[in-house]
C-alpha cells in the first residue's frame, strides 16, 4: 500500500509546559492518510502528552494542529472526537463497571443520535438505532478478538483483553485516525501477534493509525514512517530502518532497545 | 432475536415477558401485594402507617430522581432536596390562600417539576466543570441558599410567609374527586392515605419506567460511562457538559414533581422539611441501597424511611418492657440505632445493600463463571 | 449600627475558628482524598467533654487558667482518641470500597455523634463558664474583648505550630509523602496506617480547641452546634482550596469576614430587602462564585487531569 501524499493530521511548533517542565518544544508532525506512523521515544519523552494535545485533553501552550486541512487546536475532546480521532489510554481507561459490550456501545454515541424521547418511547427510529448499535458492537469485539461473554464486565476481562477492548471503543466512534498508545504494553508475543494482525486490518479498512510503541519489532514490521522524540523533542523522522540507524536516535536509548 | 436477550431482566420482572410464564407470574403477584399493601398495613398496624408508607413512596421517588444524578451520573448532589423544594413551594403558592390563587393539580405540578429542571440548569450550567466533592460542597450550598431564602421571604413582602411555612394547601383533585376525601368504591371505604398511596404509586411506578429505559438507552450509557471515567468518556465524543447538565435535569424535574405531590398531600409545608438532612438522608437512601439500580434505590428508600419509623415504634416501648420506664430519650435512641444502622450496612455491603454490578451479575450468569474462571486462573498462577 | 472596624473584628474572631476546623477537613482530604463528615460533631464533642472537665473543676479551688487548661487538655486527649476511632471503625475498612461508602459511614457517625451527646449532655443549651479575662477593650469607635484576642493568637499560634510540623519534621515529611503518593510511599517505608492515624488525631485535636474557642466566645454550648460549624468549616476549607493547608486557613478567615461584613453591610447594599438573616446566603453565594472562577479554590493547585 502506498501512502497518499495528502496530511490527516499536521502539527506545527507544538510546544507544552508542566511548571518548569517543557514537555514538549516545537514539535511538527505530518501524518499522511492510511499510514501507520509509529512515534518512539524513551519514556518521559512527551509521547504521551503529544497525544493528549490531539484529543484534547491538553491545550498546547505554542503551536497548533489541522486535521483534515481544519484547524483544531484549542478544541474539546468531545469534538476531537466527532472530526474523528479516536485514543486508546497508555494505562487502559475502560468504564469498567460496564460490560464490554456496552464499552463499545459508547464509542457509538458520538455517531448516534437517540435522544431522551427515543430512549423513552423506543420508537421504530430508536430501536433501529439500538439494533445497529448492538450489532456494530458485536462485530467490533468479535474483530478485537475478545471471545469472552460480551456481558462480562469490563474490570473482569483480562489485561490484553482490555487492551483489545479498548481498541474495539475507539473503533467504535469510526475514526479516521487511530492514536494507539503503547497498546502492546504487557503482553505476551502470541498477544502482540494478534495484535499486529488487528492493526494490520484497521489500516486496510482504511483508517490512518498512529502508533506509540516501546516494541521496535511491532514497529519495524508495522509502521511505514516513524518519528523519535526525546526530551519534548523530535530528534528524527523517516522510514524505520533509517531512523534505527540514526545515531541521535541510539544516543536517546543509549545503544539499548533501538540498536 | 439478538435483541432480546437485551433487556434486562428487572424490567422483564416489573412489566413482564410473554414468553415467560414465571416472569408473569411474578408479575401479577407484585401487582396484587402493591394493590393491597395498603389495607394490609391499615389492618395490621394501623392506619398512621399507612401515611409512613405514603410518604416512603414519596422519597421513593426523589431517591430514583437523585438516582439520575448520582448513581447513573456518578454526580455528587448534596442539595437535592432543594428541588423537592421548589416543587412544592410551587405547588403550595399557587394553589392555597396564600395567595388565593387555586389552580388545578395538572397545572401546578407541572410547573413545579419544571420550575425545578430550571433551577437544576440554572445551578448546573456554571458548575457542573468542577471536580466531585467541590461539586458537592456547591449543590449543598444552593440548597442551604434556597431554604434560607423560603425561611425568610416573608419580608418585607410575605412571598413564602417564612419558618411558618403554607397552610390549607389544595388537596390533589382529579377532576371533580378529591384525593382528600373519603371515597366509597366498588363497596370499599378508601380514605385519603388509600388514595394519595395509589397515585404515588402511579408516579412511582412511571418514574421507575423512565429510570429503565433511560438506562438501557444511549443516553443512560453515556452518563455511566461519565461515572466511570469522564476523561475517556470525552476522549470517546461525549459531550460531558452536556450529558451531565442532562442528569442534573432530569434529576431535579422528578424532585420537582415529588415536591408538589408532598405538598398536596400534607396540605402544610414549610422550610423545615428541606433541610440539609433530608438532602444527606436522599444521599444515604440511593448509596445504602445500591447506586445505580432501581431495585436498590427503591429498597433503600423504603428502609430508610420506615426504619426510623419502626425504631420510633420500638425504642419508647422495649425500654418500658425492659426497665419499666423511659430511661434514654426515645427520639435520641431511634436515631442513635439509625446511625449505627448506616455504619453497619456500609460496612457490611460497601457497594450497597443490591449493587448495579451484582445484578449485571446476575442477569448474566455466564459472565460470573467467566469471572470465577479468571480467578482460579490467577490462583492456579500463585 | 456597628462599625466597619467591629465587623472586621468579628469576622477575623470566627473566622479564626473556621480555619482551626478547616484545617481538619484539609488534612484528612489531602490524605485520603475523603471528606470527613463527622468532623463537625468531633468539634462539639470537645466543645461538651472540655464543659464536663471544667464543671468538674471549678469548684476545687485551682486557679480558673489551670482549670481552662486542664479542660482543654482532656477535651482534646478525648477528640483524639476519637478521632482515632472514627478512622478505625468508619474509614479504614472501607478504603478501597466505592468513593460514596465512607461518606455514608461519616454521615453515621455523625449522627450517633450527635445524639449520644444528646443522651448524655441533654436537649438543653449550658453556659459556658467564663475563665478568661472577658474586660472589653475600646478600639476606634469597636469593642474587642480579651477573650476575643486570646482566640485570635491562639489560633495563629497552633496554626504556626501545624505548618512547622508539616514542613520541618519527619512526620510532616511522610504525611506529605502520604498526601502526594501513598503506594510510594509505603515503598520507602513509611507506615501509612499511622500517618493516617496521626493526621485524623491532630484533626480532632485541632477541632477540640476550636470547640472550646467558640464556647468561650458565645458562652454557651449545645448538642446541635458542631453541624452547623462543621458545614461552614468545610465551605472554608474548600473555599481555600480543599487538601491545602494555607488555603484552609486563608479560607477561614475569609469566610469568617464575608459573613460578618455580608451580615453587616446586606441590608444596605439591598435597599434593606435582605436582612442580616442572609447572611449565610452570602457565605454560600461568595463560595459558589469562587469555584466558578477558580474551580479548584483559592489556593488550590489547578490538578490538569492526567490522561
Ligand atoms: N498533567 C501533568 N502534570 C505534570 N507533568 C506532566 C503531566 N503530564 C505529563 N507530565 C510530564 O511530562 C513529561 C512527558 O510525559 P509523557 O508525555 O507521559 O511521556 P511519555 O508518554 O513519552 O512516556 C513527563 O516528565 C511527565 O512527568
Ligand atoms: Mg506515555
Amino acid at each position: 500500500m502506498t501512502p497518499q501524499s495528502d496530511a490527516l493530521l499536521e502539527l506545527s511548533g507544538i510546544g507544552k509546559r508542566f511548571g518548569g517542565l517543557a514537555a514538549l518544544s516545537d514539535v511538527s508532525l505530518h501524518i499522511r492518510r492510511g499510514e501507520i506512523y509509529g512515534l518512539i521515544g524513551p519514556n518521559g519523552a512527551g509521547k504521551t502528552t503529544l497525544f493528549n494535545i490531539i484529543t484534547g485533553l491538553y491545550q498546547p501552550d505554542e503551536g497548533g494542529f489541522t486535521f483534515g486541512g481544519a484547524a483544531y487546536a484549542h478544541c474539546k475532546p468531545h469534538l476531537l472526537a466527532h472530526a474523528g480521532i479516536a485514543r486508546t489510554f497508555q494505562n487502559i481507561r475502560l468504564f469498567a463497571n460496564m460490560t464490554a459490550l456496552e464499552n463499545v456501545m459508547v464509542g457509538r454515541h458520538v455517531r448516534t443520535r437517540t435522544g431522551i424521547w427515543g430512549a423513552l418511547t423506543r420508537n421504530a427510529a430508536a430501536r433501529a438505532e439500538e439494533r445497529a448499535i448492538v450489532q456494530r458492537a458485536r462485530e467490533l469485539l468479535r474483530q478485537a478478538g475478545i471471545d469472552r461473554p460480551h456481558q462480562t464486565l469490563a474490570k473482569h476481562l483480562s489485561y490484553g483483553e482490555q487492551r483489545r477492548l479498548e481498541i474495539a471503543r475507539a473503533l467504535a466512534t469510526e475514526p479516521k485516525l487511530l492514536a494507539l498508545d503503547e497498546p502492546a504494553a504487557g503482553m505476551n508475543a502470541t498477544e502482540t501477534e494478534s495484535l499486529k494482525a488487528l492493526l494490520q486490518t484497521i489500516r486496510a479498512s482504511g483508517i490512518t493509525v498512529l502508533l506509540i510503541e516501546h516494541d521496535v519489532k511491532l514497529i519495524l514490521g508495522l509502521c511505514d514512517r516513524v518519528a523519535v522524540l526525546d526530551y519534548g523533542k523530535k530528534i528524527a523522522e523517516g522510514l524505520p530502518d533509517d531512523v534505527r540507524r540514526n545515531p541521535a536516535v541510539i544516543a536517546a536509548y543509549l545503544g539499548g532497545e533501538a540498536a | 432475536m439478538m435483541n432480546k436477550k437485551q433487556k434486562p431482566m428487572i424490567q422483564e420482572m416489573i412489566f413482564g415477558n410473554p414468553s415467560s410464564r414465571k416472569a408473569w407470574f411474578v408479575f401479577a403477584a407484585l401487582a396484587v401485594a402493591l394493590l393491597l399493601l395498603p389495607f394490609a398495613t391499615e389492618a395490621l398496624l394501623g392506619r398512621g402507617w399507612v401515611r409512613i408508607v405514603d410518604f416512603a413512596l414519596l422519597y421513593i421517588m426523589l431517591a430514583l430522581g437523585l438516582n439520575i444524578v448520582v448513581g447513573y451520573a456518578g454526580l455528587l448532589d448534596l442539595g437535592y432536596i432543594a428541588f423537592f423544594a421548589v416543587g412544592a413551594y410551587c405547588y403550595a403558592l399557587l394553589g392555597s390562600p396564600q395567595f388565593g390563587l387555586h389552580l388545578p393539580f395538572w397545572v401546578v405540578l407541572p410547573l413545579g417539576a419544571l420550575l425545578a429542571c430550571a433551577f437544576g440548569v440554572l445551578l448546573g450550567a456554571p458548575t457542573l466543570r468542577l471536580r466531585g466533592d467541590y461539586l458537592a460542597i456547591v449543590t449543598l450550598g444552593f440548597g442551604e441558599i434556597i431554604r434560607i431564602f423560603l425561611n425568610n421571604l416573608n419580608a418585607p413582602v410575605n412571598i413564602t410567609n417564612g419558618p411558618q411555612g403554607i397552610n390549607m394547601i389544595d388537596p390533589i383533585r382529579i377532576g371533580g374527586f378529591s384525593l382528600s376525601g373519603t371515597h366509597e368504591l366498588f363497596g370499599i371505604t378508601f380514605s385519603p392515605v388509600h388514595l394519595y398511596y395509589y397515585l404515588f404509586l402511579c408516579v412511582t411506578l412511571l418514574v421507575i419506567f423512565v429510570s429503565l429505559r433511560l438506562e438501557d438507552s444511549r443516553i443512560g450509557r453515556a452518563w455511566m460511562a461519565i461515572r466511570e471515567d469522564e476523561v475517556a468518556a470525552s476522549a470517546m465524543g461525549i459531550n460531558t457538559r452536556d450529558i451531565k447538565l442532562l442528569a442534573f435535569a432530569m434529576g431535579a424535574t422528578f424532585g420537582g414533581a415529588a415536591g408538589g405531590l408532598f405538598a398536596g398531600f400534607q396540605g402544610f409545608i414549610s422550610p423545615e422539611s428541606f433541610g440539609l438532612t433530608e438532602s444527606v438522608m436522599v444521599v444515604c437512601m440511593v448509596v445504602l441501597g445500591g447506586m445505580g439500580n432501581i431495585g436498590g434505590v427503591v429498597l433503600g428508600g423504603a428502609l430508610l424511611v420506615l426504619l426510623p419509623e419502626a425504631l420510633r415504634n420500638g425504642a419508647g416501648p422495649a425500654q418500658q418492657a425492659l426497665f419499666g420506664k423511659t430511661l434514654i430519650d426515645p427520639e435520641s435512641l431511634r436515631m442513635l440505632m439509625f446511625g449505627l444502622a448506616l455504619v453497619l450496612v456500609m460496612l457490611w455491603r460497601p457497594a450497597g445493600l443490591w449493587p448495579s454490578t451484582q445484578r449485571r451479575r446476575e442477569l448474566s450468569p455466564d459472565a460470573e463463571v467467566a469471572h470465577q474462571e479468571q480467578e482460579s486462573v490467577y490462583d492456579a498462577a500463585k | 449600627m456597628e462599625t466597619l472596624l467591629q465587623q472586621i473584628i468579628n469576622g477575623l474572631v470566627q473566622g479564626s475558628v473556621y480555619a482551626l476546623v478547616a484545617l481538619g477537613y484539609t488534612m484528612v482530604y489531602g490524605i485520603l482524598g475523603l471528606i470527613n463528615f463527622a468532623h463537625g460533631e468531633v468539634v462539639m464533642v470537645g466543645a461538651m467533654v472540655a464543659l464536663s472537665a471544667i464543671m468538674l473543676l471549678i469548684n476545687s479551688g485551682l486557679p480558673p487558667l489551670l482549670v481552662l487548661l486542664a479542660g482543654m487538655i482532656v477535651a482534646a486527649t478525648a477528640c483524639m482518641a476519637l478521632g482515632y476511632a472514627i478512622e478505625r471503625v468508619a474509614y479504614r475498612p472501607l478504603r478501597n470500597a466505592p468513593r460514596l461508602a465512607p461518606l455514608i459511614t461519616a454521615i453515621g457517625v455523625s449522627i450517633v455523634l450527635q445524639n449520644l451527646a444528646m443522651i448524655i449532655w441533654g436537649r438543653e443549651y449550658h453556659a459556658f463558664p467564663q475563665l478568661l479575662p472577658n474586660s472589653p477593650h475600646m478600639l476606634a469607635g469597636a469593642v474587642i474583648n480579651e477573650v476575643q484576642i486570646i482566640i485570635v493568637l491562639a489560633a495563629l499560634a497552633v496554626m504556626a505550630g501545624l505548618l512547622v510540623l508539616v514542613h520541618r519534621t519527619r512526620l510532616g515529611r511522610a504525611m506529605r509523602a502520604v498526601a502526594e503518593n501513598p503506594a510510594a510511599a509505603a515503598l520507602m517505608g513509611v507506615d501509612i496506617n499511622a500517618v493516617i492515624s496521626v493526621t485524623f488525631m491532630t484533626g480532632s485535636a485541632l477541632a477540640a480547641l476550636a470547640g472550646i474557642m467558640v464556647s468561650a466566645n458565645y458562652g454557651i454550648v449545645h448538642y446541635y452546634m458542631g453541624a452547623i460549624l462543621g458545614l461552614k468549616a468545610f465551605t472554608a476549607a474548600v473555599l481555600g482550596g480543599i487538601g491545602n493547608l494555607r488555603g484552609a486557613m486563608l479560607g477561614g478567615v475569609l469566610l469568617g469576614l464575608i459573613e460578618s461584613l455580608g451580615a453587616g453591610y446586606i441590608g444596605d447594599l439591598s435597599g434593606g430587602f435582605f436582612g442580616s438573616h442572609y447572611q449565610d446566603v452570602f457565605a454560600f453565594f461568595v463560595l459558589i462564585a469562587v469555584l466558578i472562577f477558580r474551580p479548584s479554590g483559592l489556593l488550590g493547585e489547578r490538578v490538569a487531569e492526567r490522561a
